[in-house]
């Protein structure tokens, strides 16, 4: 190992140590001791130290930010992306009205065109965090429409254009002054750090301990950034995919029994990650490999 | 339905350069499905681009070409509003086409 | 399905304009292009898969791919540029482009050696149109790529080796 991967890999393991030790500490802890903008300096600090060359923005687009041979690559495919298809398609789903006569247009703010950034966003009314999926989906419900599967192509296009719409918007994700909000940041946040599965990986054990190296063949992305790809067309998958669908494959992958696609537990992690991805450009959708 | 072709194609002082992008599994008879069962070979066998009735590019695939296969080439002259034919067909005789517009 | 906005694809015909109605491929059926009888002369013509290759495409060898394509052996050039990567990201997507300064070019090919057949496309370059060409292919696994150049009836090379790798996180 040379002495610039001994020092991220005891980085990453004295940040590791300091936030397990900190989500162990916060367990025993009320919800509204919950600071997510000192957990927020503090996650961005690791990565802009460990990472100094990488401009604050790159960041979300992953492993290319990390690795110059395979930029190359996805500049030049990116183009004239794969996932050009499912983006007319979802832009298609986007514009056709429901049978009543309403569209998408009608459910968000600013008529559903450059929102994405705005999500996932929390609902006091409800008490739930609500991802744009979910909130896709509600819209679908109160039209009359049945829902769409959460893992597969439709709402991968569909998402699809929301995200491209919003493409360059920084992530604008709030908290609002909420016990419940804090709770499921916090709940978040704890899901990414445990490990899990056979494999007994967290989410952080390859997206901030070995952020930027190899697991295997390719290069681990960044927790920095990570969501602002999403949805993804994965040359793996050879099509588009939702984030449940990258959620619940991230799980398979560590031989987890995966949760079922936007389970309260996955939509916490994913405000975890947003949040801690404020003021990043979305980059969706992305294409990886 | 929109087309399975997607075309960029910029004239500039001397050349147009074009770039497409076609909707098309390119299956090359290699990999299996779900089951265990080897999915057929399906692919573009030829697509072709005209300008002002002439063949400026011919492309024969085979089914090395990745999925939603992407081409890039230039030809010399065109010019913004000009038409571009492109047309293809595949190893199980289907096939699609679009006049597409030089920007 | 609103007929209107349907189809961007219209073969105009002698002032009259005839709309394809052409199914995308996410609905499993391709529709085929009925263009039967004589063709008008201001008719685009459709590709014509009779002159496809059949015999080089099905060569399970580089040298049997060359020849029959070709029939000639090629000679290595710098003249000829292949870009590829040094390690693809993904074997099923591989960016790979051709250019080159020789004079006269006629057709470009590009092979992957390892690949089960290794011819992977041919190129007719016609008088006019440029002599590089950009695409995206599969490779099986580290393979040779080799870019070949038709000019003034030679056939000229250029040779890259592309390192292919399962792709990771045993998905």
């Amino acid at each position: 190992m040379t002495a610039k991967h001994r020092t991220a890999a005891i980085n990453g393991t004295v940040f590791f140590a300091i936030a397990v030790a900190a989500i162990g500490a916060q367990a025993a802890r009320a919800a509204n001791t919950v600071d997510p903008q000192a957990d927020f300096k503090a996650f961005r600090a690791y990565f802009t130290k460990r990472f100094p060359k990488v401009p604050l923005s790159d960041f979300v687009n992953g492993p290319y930010s990390m690795d110059a041979g395979l930029r190359k690559q996805w500049i030049e495919i990116d183009a004239f992306p794969p996932y050009q298809f499912a983006l007319d398609k979802g832009k298609q789903m986007f514009e056709t009205p429901f049978p009543n006569g309403k569209t998408y247009a009608d459910c968000f703010a600013n008529k559903g065109i450059g929102i994405r950034q705005n999500y996932p966003l929390f609902d006091t009314k409800s008490g739930e965090v609500i991802t744009l999926d979910v909130a896709l989906n509600q819209c679908r419900q109160q039209n009359g429409q049945p829902p769409l599967d959460y893992t597969k192509d439709d709402m991968a296009a569909l998402t699809a254009y929301m995200a491209y719409t919003s493409r360059g918007k920084p992530f604008d994700i709030k908290i609002p002054d909420d016990p419940r909000a804090r709770a499921a940041y916090q709940k978040g946040e704890e899901y990414f750090f445990s490990r899990r599965g056979q494999l007994n990986f967290s989410c952080a054990s390859c997206h901030v301990q070995s952020a930027g190296q190899h697991i295997r063949t390719e290069v681990l992305a960044p927790a920095l950034g990570l969501v602002a790809a999403l949805p993804i067309y994965r040359s793996e998958w050879g099509g588009m995919g939702t984030t449940s669908r990258r959620l619940t494959s991230c799980n398979s992958q560590v031989r987890a029994v995966p949760l079922k696609p936007e389970d309260e537990q996955y939509r916490d992690v994913e405000y975890y990650l947003s949040y801690m991805s404020n003021g990043l450009p979305i980059s969706g959708p992305g294409a990886r490999p | 339905m929109a087309s399975t072709i997607r075309v960029r194609a910029v004239a500039g002082s001397d050349n147009t350069e074009v770039q497409a992008l076609v909707q098309h599994p390119m299956d090359s008879g290699f990999i299996k499905d779900a089951k265990g069962d080897l999915i057929p070979p399906h692919y573009i066998e030829v697509i072709e681009f005209q300008h002002a009735g002439k063949a400026v590019f011919t492309a024969y695939w085979g089914p090395a070409v990745s999925k939603d296969p992407y081409i890039k080439f230039s030809f010399k002259g065109g010019k913004t509003g000009d038409d571009l034919n492109i047309s293809w067909v595949d190893n199980k005789g289907q096939s699609d086409s679009l006049v597409g517009k030089i920007q | 399905m609103d007929l209107n906005s349907m189809s961007e694809n219209t073969v105009k015909r002698r002032g009259q304009t005839r709309r394809t109605v052409v199914q995308g491929a996410l609905a499993g059926g391709l529709a085929t292009l009925g263009l039967a009888g004589t063709a008008p002369a201001d008719r685009a013509r459709a590709a014509d898969a009779s002159k496809w290759p059949k015999e080089a495409f099905s060569q399970k060898t580089e040298a049997g791919a060359i020849k029959a394509l070709y029939g000639k052996t090629p000679e290595a050039s710098d003249k000829v540029s292949l870009d590829a990567p040094e390690i693809a990201e993904n074997g099923a997507v591989v960016p790979i482009s051709v250019t080159t300064t020789l004079p006269g070019v006629t057709s470009i090919a590009i092979l992957a050696a390892g690949n089960p057949f290794p011819l992977a496309a041919h190129f007719v370059i016609p008088a006019g149109t440029s002599a590089a060409v950009a695409n995206r292919l599969k490779l099986a696994k580290t393979t040779n790529v080799i870019a070949l150049v038709e000019a003034g009836g030679k056939i000229y090379s250029a040779t890259k080796e592309v390192k292919v790798t399962v792709g990771g996180c045993g998905g």
